[in-house]
């Protein structure tokens, strides 16, 4: 009898192990991103799901209300219009960056990044703006700031509200085996402070690290390309990975590497939904 | 006797152990450095290479260039167990980082 109960219980321990192990494995884009909502739904309930764009604001009431005079006069402004020239002055061989893009690239900020079947790579934005450029014979821009913030700044100024729409072609693995890449490059830990995204991201948005109030993960994206106070002018998403890898320690990879490209996919996936708030200002 | 005995010796194999640590030269300094810069080289191979990392050769390289070869080595040999260290941490978390993921 005693034989029996122990085989028993050691059966459904072993079972146990295995549905877990299914439950690692069964994770889809579309689990994930159920999960992930729900983590910042329940973690902060109060706190409305379209808030979360705007990141260390959304989660402490004394930065909204700096944040909120600040917008007076958003210190974004003179990018705007800097951006602007540029999207509409031609090239040298007559044709503008509006040529590039669908729609003109007016109104396009919500569908980027996309997985380009042809190449089977991530397509940033700011990838996007560099190979228009390349495309027609111009020098292309610094990937970290200035006519590149200005331009994408524009351009999610012209996207404002549309909400997120991030797709991953299901019929092509490569897609999904760049989102899961990007996943990874999330959670994964590194430089010496033994960092990953999530520690500060997952865990402890809202938090205090020395002065700063981290922002939540859920939406991180929505407000880029951003002035921030600490870098005294604008900054891009690949400024943001790069100097989130120096903050841990670690060695940046090069701007617009497959790592940060699949990051900005998972990223941009988990954020669907919500909409454009960029360019947006930041401490 | 013994006790004045006692203190010689060990002041004898203190002062060996002083001239043994500043006995370091431009060859045992580049043997640590190679090492240095092999396993670093790993670590940008993972994609992980770490800021102090670099620090750490960077003030290797300045050091014995001005002859400094007891303080080079040190540093090389600092840079080699922090790249280890990285190597160590990918190898780790490749493994490790799906315990972190929301579900």
């Amino acid at each position: 009898m005693m034989r029996g109960l122990a085989l028993l219980m050691a059966l459904a321990m072993l079972a146990g192990t295995q549905i877990a192990r299914a439950e690692v494995t069964a994770s889809t884009p579309e689990n994930d991103f159920k999960a992930f909502r729900n983590f910042f739904t329940n973690k902060f309930p109060k706190v409305p799901l379209n808030d979360f764009v705007n990141g260390p604001y959304s989660m402490d009431e004394g930065l909204r209300k700096q944040w909120i005079a600040k917008e007076d006069f958003p210190p974004y402004d003179f990018a705007l219009d800097h951006g602007k020239e540029l999207f509409e002055k031609p090239f040298k061989n007559g044709k503008t960056f509006a040529d590039c893009f669908p729609n003109k690239g007016i109104g396009i900020r919500q569908n980027y990044p996309y997985f380009d079947d042809k190449t089977n790579e991530v397509i940033t934005l700011e990838l996007a703006v560099n190979q228009c450029l390349e495309k027609n014979g111009e020098k292309p821009y610094n990937y970290m700031k200035d006519d590149m913030a200005a331009v994408t700044a524009y351009m999610a100024f012209t996207s404002r509200g549309k909400p997120f729409d991030i797709k991953i072609p299901k019929d092509n693995p490569k897609a999904v085996e760049a989102y899961e890449k990007g996943k990874q490059y999330f959670y994964q830990r590194r430089g010496q402070l033994n960092f990953s995204c999530a520690s500060c991201h997952i865990q402890a948005p809202g938090e205090r690290i020395r002065a700063e109030v981290l922002a939540p993960a859920l939406g991180i994206l929505n407000a880029m390309p951003i002035y921030r106070s600490e870098w005294g002018g604008m900054g891009t998403i690949s400024r943001r990975f790069t100097s989130c890898n120096s903050q841990v320690r670690g060695v940046p990879l090069e701007p617009q590497a497959p790592e940060y490209r699949n990051l900005e996919y998972y990223l941009s996936y988990m954020a669907n939904g919500l909409p454009v708030s960029g360019p947006g200002s930041r401490p | 006797m013994r006790i004045i005995t006692s203190i010689i010796v060990g002041a004898a194999l203190l002062l060996t152990v002083a001239v043994a640590q500043a006995a370091e030269t431009a060859e045992t300094f580049n043997a640590a450095y190679a090492k240095a810069e092999a396993a670093n080289k790993k670590a940008g191979e993972l994609r992980n290479q770490w800021t102090t990392t670099v620090a750490a050769l960077k003030g290797a390289k300045k050091a014995a260039d001005e002859g400094n070869f007891d303080a080079a080595t040190n540093l090389a040999k600092r840079a080699e167990a922090l790249a280890n260290a990285s190597i160590a941490q990918t190898e780790r978390e490749v493994k490790l980082w799906p315990d972190a993921v929301v579900r």
